[in-house]
C-alpha cells in the first residue's frame, strides 16, 4: 500500500510495506492515482490521455521509473507480515514503571491518575517493594539484559527515599544476574534540589521534565494545592537540570501536554526552546469528551496547521535548532518489523506496578482491577492476560493492517484504546489521525534533510 | 531516475527476517509518558 502527501513542498510518497520513501515530480505523483498493483510492464495508452499536461516522452518516462521502483520491491510491495504476527508469544518482561508514589504535589487538571492518586488512597510505595520489583524484573527477564526501571506516580520526588534505595538495591546485584539496568525518571519539578539533581545525574538514563509552554499556558491547568501556578517555581530548576545533561550529553526532555485551551501549542513548543531546552514534545491531552479542554474531533483542522506550523518553522534553517519527539523518525535504522508488529509491549514485555506491589499492564491501567495480573511480593503473573497482549498487534487490530501508518504507529496506546473504546484491539481514532499527521510532518522533515544534503 | 529520488533504504522486509531479538528499549506510546513512536526508536542488536 502507497501513501502520498504534500508537505514542506514536496510530492512525497511512502510505500508502507517496504517501508521506502520517495519523492516525486508532479506527472510521477499525478500518475501514481491511476496505477494499482500488480503493474504492467507496458504502460497502458490511455495513461497519455489522462496526463495530457505533461508532454508524452515524460509520461513514458515516468512509467518506467514507477515500473522499476515495482520491480525492486519499493513500490507496492506485498504485506507479507502477516506470518509473523501469527507466531507472536509471550516474551520476557524486560521493562517495568513503578509507580513509586501515588500523590502528587500539583493539581493538574488532564491528569489521568486522577491529580495523582489514581482513584484509591494516596500512598508511597515503601523501599521494600521496590526491591521485590527489582527482584521480579530479574526473574522474568529470562536472557535478557538490558532492563528498563521508570521511576512515575504520581509525582516520585515525592518517594525519594524508595527511588534512591531501589536503584542502590539494583546496581549491587545486576552484574551477579548479568543484567544492565537503565533508570528513567519523570518529575513535575517542584521538589528537585541539588542533592536530587545530583542522584538523577549520575543514575538515570533518561529524565523526563513536565513543563506546558509558555507561562500562561502551563499555569492555566498545571496549578499547585492552593491554585496558584507552577512555572516560576519549576523553570529555573529545569534549567539547572538542562544544562547539566546537555553537558553530560546525557539525555532528558521536556514534555508539554497542550489541550483545547492552547491549539496554538506550536508557540509552546518555541517558548520551551527559548528557555534554553533542546529535546522538546507536546502530546495531545487524552481525556473524557466532557472536559471543557478535551481535544474532539472538531479541534483536528486546527491541530493539523498548527502540527504544519511548527513543522515549517522547524525546516527553516534560521530558527534554533531543537529536537520535537513526534516528529523523529529514524527512515534507514529503525526498529526491525518484528518489533513494529506491537510497539508498547504492555503486558507483555513490560509492566506497570503500584506502591502497594500489584502488577498492572501498564501504568495507565493502573487501578482497574480486571486488568491486575498479580503481585510483586508472591511473584504471580497472569499468563493469560500476558498472552492476551502478545497476541495484540497490527494484525489483531480493528483497522490498522489497512493503516498506511502501521509501521511507525504499532497499532497505537492499547490504554486508551481500552479508556475511550472498550477495546484494547479498536485504536482511538482522534489519536490515529493526529498520529497520522505527525508522521507525514515527520517524513516530511528527513526528506527535507536529504533533499538539502 | 528522473522523475523519482528515494530516500532511504527501504530494508523493512530483511529486518523482519533477521529482527525480533528484543534488545531494544519499550516505548510507550501515550502521552503521559516517554511517548515516541516506535519507529523513532534505536535497532540495538549488535550489528
Ligand atoms: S492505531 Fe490507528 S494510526 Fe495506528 S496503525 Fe492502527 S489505525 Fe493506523
Ligand atoms: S498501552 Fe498506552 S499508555 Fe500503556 S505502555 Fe502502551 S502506549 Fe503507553
Amino acid at each position: 500500500m502507497i501513501h502520498k502527501f504534500k508537505q514542506l513542498g514536496y510530492n512525497i510518497v511512502l510505500d508502507t510495506e517496504s517501508n521506502a520513501v520517495h519523492v516525486m515530480d508532479d506527472c510521477a505523483y499525478d500518475m501514481l492515482d491511476l496505477i494499482s498493483a500488480p503493474m504492467n510492464e507496458q504502460m497502458p495508452e490511455i495513461f497519455l490521455t489522462m496526463l495530457r499536461d505533461y508532454p508524452e516522452n515524460d509520461v513514458r518516462e515516468t512509467y518506467q521509473d514507477l515500473y522499476e521502483l515495482y520491480q525492486n520491491g519499493s513500490l507496492f510491495a506485498p504485506d507479507d507480515y502477516q506470518k509473523y504476527s501469527d507466531t507472536m508469544v509471550k516474551s520476557p518482561v524486560k521493562s517495568m514503571c513503578l509507580n513509586v508514589a501515588h500523590d502528587c504535589n500539583l493539581r493538574c487538571g488532564y491528569c489521568f491518575a486522577q491529580t495523582g492518586d489514581f482513584g484509591g488512597e494516596r500512598c508511597i510505595m515503601p523501599p521494600e517493594i521496590g526491591k521485590a520489583a527489582v527482584d521480579f524484573l530479574i526473574k522474568q527477564s529470562a536472557n535478557r539484559e538490558n532492563l528498563e526501571t521508570d521511576f512515575f506516580g504520581g509525582e516520585p520526588l515525592m518517594a525519594w527515599d524508595t527511588v534512591v534505595e531501589t536503584v542502590k538495591y539494583a546496581r549491587s546485584i545486576e552484574k551477579q544476574h548479568g543484567k544492565r539496568f537503565r533508570f528513567t525518571i519523570t518529575t513535575n519539578g517542584i521538589l528537585l534540589d541539588d542533592e536530587k539533581m545530583k542522584f538523577i545525574d549520575a543514575e538515570m538514563s533518561n529524565c523526563v521534565l513536565s513543563l506546558d509552554g509558555r507561562r500562561e499556558t502551563n499555569d492555566g491547568i498545571r496549578k499547585t494545592m492552593n491554585g496558584g501556578g507552577s512555572y516560576d517555581i519549576i523553570v529555573p530548576k529545569f534549567q539547572k537540570v538542562v544544562e547539566q545533561r546537555e553537558r553530560a550529553k546525557k539525555d532528558y526532555y521536556v514534555r508539554a501536554t497542550f489541550t483545547k485551551n492552547n491549539l496554538d501549542f506550536a508557540d509552546d513548543v518555541i517558548h520551551l526552546r527559548e528557555l534554553g531546552f533542546i529535546q522538546l514534545s507536546a502530546e495531545p491531552v487524552v481525556t473524557d469528551e466532557k472536559q471543557p479542554f478535551a481535544i474532539t474531533n472538531a479541534d483536528l483542522p486546527r491541530i493539523f496547521s498548527e502540527y504544519d506550523r511548527l513543522c515549517e518553522y522547524m525546516a527553516d534553517e534560521k530558527n534554533p535548532h531543537f529536537n520535537f519527539f513526534h516528529f523523529m523518525v529514524d527512515l534507514d535504522q529503525g526498529p526491525c518489523a518484528i518489533k513494529r508488529l506491537r510497539g508498547c509491549g504492555c503486558g507483555n514485555d513490560y509492566v506497570a506496578i503500584e506502591p502497594h506491589g500489584d502488577i498492572y499492564p501498564c501504568h495507565q491501567f493502573v487501578g482497574i482491577e480486571n486488568w491486575k495480573m498479580g503481585n510483586v511480593k508472591d511473584g504471580t503473573l497472569n499468563a493469560d492476560i500476558k498472552t492476551y497482549f502478545a497476541k495484540t498487534h497490527i494484525y489483531s487490530k480493528k483497522g490498522c493492517s489497512g493503516c498506511w501508518a502501521k509501521f511507525y504507529c504499532s497499532g497505537g496506546c492499547n490504554a486508551n484504546s481500552f479508556i475511550y473504546e472498550g477495546d484494547c484491539r479498536t485504536p482511538h481514532t482522534i489519536s490515529c489521525e493526529m498520529q497520522k499527521k505527525r508522521l507525514e510532518c515527520a517524513i516530511a522533515l528527513e526528506v527535507n534533510k536529504a533533499m538539502k544534503e | 531516475m528522473k522523475h523519482v529520488v528515494t530516500i532511504n533504504k527501504a530494508n523493512l522486509k530483511a529486518s523482519a527476517e533477521k529482527g525480533g531479538c528484543g534488545k531494544c528499549q519499550s516505548s510507550c506510546q501515550s502521552a503521559c509518558k516517554t511517548s515516541c513512536t516506535v519507529a523513532n526508536q534505536k535497532c540495538e542488536a549488535e550489528r
